[in-house]
């Protein structure tokens, strides 16, 4: 099948600093990627360029034509913070690509999907942070993407919000059969939510590494092949210095 | 443990009469001063021919509204804030928005328009009085003139403030650039904008002053003037206390409408202490 989002040898500098050096990688269709490695190796930086926000790179981003159809643009994207307008209330928020023509219907079904139905009239200011990023994931949705790009959207919010998000997203990816290109430096995230992990490390950044992780979900989050995997990454952390 | 459970209990006491008398916090420190004053000036202690008793400029104020004087010189003063204040800050906002969205606009403006601020206004005033007469155009344009820069100020900051990151979501939606205005950088400068309004509105009562004391037939500067000339202190308080109840009632008014464009904010709305 081809691929719904292509990154072919991408080169990147800040300057003369040297950050990303040939890294490619395709996302299938209903396919879940967590690209790991430490802070400032650039792997925020790549889902930038997925994510059509950062040009100045060498290298191709290929789309998907498929991904171009409908309203959408066909990618959604969910940052480290929720980045929610403050002057809008949490529906206007989830609607906000299609301002005051957003679809009402829809935005209640995204709010009821993320556990939000209650709070379509608050504003930002009084939500928490984990129903702030609730309401940015359900303004990602919005767009009906094929494709979620996710720059460590569950880094902010304590641990066991967390792991209730990394649920949700899991659930929604399959309802809705969207591809996940997740940005983690969390082992235990990039395992439990992914069907690949690519290892991004060294000095300018490169793949180490990819590890697929054979396991059907729901998840065990204790169970010993997740961990024999985590462990697995840690070596490849350990060996190309990153740690 | 005894200290602290007195420490305790006392915010509880003073919460329950807080309210009440909170809101009147405010009049403490002015009617104390009025009464003081009521009383030096009777007992003899002020000469009343230089500082007229609190009750004596009342009557001048009620005089006045019997006769339409005060009418006559209020709708002049307000018209000419009005108008002046509307056109400086309608102006600014023009200009502050496309010097703030554009970086060859910036180029091109910003030095002149510093340059200008660096010009005291009443500096421009016998320019204007030789161009435009002494008519009202010269009183509008020097009050437009004052609004200005406070406005064209802050919005231009505020707008350079914005978290670049709300305006990626933008570029994330492919919003062209008016809608990227319209949605994202307006209603995020909005609160530097009221900032700016807020200033604005206090120097355009200022400059409304100095307007009618240079050249006028009617307003409330020209009360001033005219007490001045014929000594009567009590025609010259009466004017200033018209004066801050004025600024005073046009700034409630813009900080309302202030508290209702901004009810989204999360900022500090500091501490009881």
């Amino acid at each position: 099948m081809s691929a719904l989002l292509e990154l072919k040898s991408i080169h990147k500098a800040y300057g003369g600093r040297r950050v990303l050096e040939d890294v490619s990688l395709r996302l299938a269709p209903g396919e879940v990627i967590a690209l790991l490695g430490p802070s400032g190796c650039g792997k925020s930086t790549l889902l930038r360029i997925a994510a059509g926000l950062d040009r100045d790179f060498a290298g191709q981003l290929e789309l998907n034509p498929l991904l171009q159809f409908g309203t959408g643009s066909g990618l959604g994207v969910v940052f480290q913070e929720p980045r929610l307008m403050p002057w809008l209330t949490v529906a206007e928020n989830v609607g906000f690509a299609a301002g005051r023509r957003a679809d009402a219907d829809w935005v209640a079904q995204l709010l009821e999907d993320v556990g939000l139905s209650g709070q379509a009239r608050s504003l930002p200011r009084q939500l928490s942070g984990g129903q702030a990023q609730r309401a940015a994931i359900a303004r990602a949705l919005y767009g009906r993407p094929q494709v979620l790009l996710l720059d460590e959207p569950f880094s902010a919010v304590d641990a066991f919000t967390r792991m209730k998000l990394q649920e949700l997203v899991v659930e929604l990816a399959r309802r809705y059969d969207i591809a996940v290109l997740l940005v983690t430096h969390d082992l235990d995230e990039a395992f439990y939510l992914s069907d690949r992990v690519l290892i991004l490390g060294g000095t300018p950044s490169r793949l180490q590494r990819e590890i697929a992780v054979p396991l059907e979900h729901p998840r065990d989050r204790r169970s010993a092949e997740l961990a024999y995997l985590r462990g697995e990454a840690l070596t490849e952390l350990y060996q190309s210095h990153a740690i | 443990m005894r200290e602290l459970s007195l420490q305790a209990r006392q915010p509880a006491r003073l919460r329950r009469w807080r309210p009440s008398l909170a809101r009147l916090r405010g009049w403490l420190v002015p009617l104390a001063i009025l009464a003081l004053l009521e009383g030096l000036v009777r007992g003899g202690v002020l000469p009343s021919h230089q500082m007229p008793a609190p009750t004596q400029v009342l009557e001048t104020l009620s005089s006045l509204a019997a006769s339409g004087e005060l009418w006559r010189h209020l709708s002049a003063s307000l018209l000419r804030v009005g108008a002046g204040f509307a056109i400086g800050a309608a102006l600014a906002i023009l200009i502050g928005t496309w010097v703030g969205l554009s970086r060859r606009a910036e180029a091109y403006l910003e030095p002149t328009f510093q340059a200008l601020r660096a010009i005291p206004i009443l500096a421009w005033v016998p320019l204007l009085l030789l161009w435009l007469g002494i008519d009202e155009t010269p009183k509008v344009v020097l009050i437009a003139l004052g609004a200005f820069f406070p406005v064209y100020l802050s919005l231009l900051a505020g707008i350079r403030n914005i978290d670049r990151k709300l305006v990626e979501v933008g570029q994330l939606h492919g919003f062209g650039s008016t809608t990227l205005i319209r949605r994202i950088l307006l209603p995020a400068a909005l609160p530097s904008l009221f900032t700016g309004l807020r200033g604005a509105l206090s120097l355009a009562w200022m400059f409304l002053v100095a307007a009618e004391l240079i050249a006028a037939t009617r307003g409330v500067g020209y009360l001033l003037s005219d007490g001045r000339e014929t000594s009567r202190p009590d025609l010259v308080i009466a004017a200033i206390v018209l004066l801050a109840v004025l600024g005073k009632i046009s700034d409630s008014l813009l900080k309302l409408w202030e508290a209702r464009a901004l009810h989204w904010r999360d900022a500090y709305q500091g501490g009881e202490v």
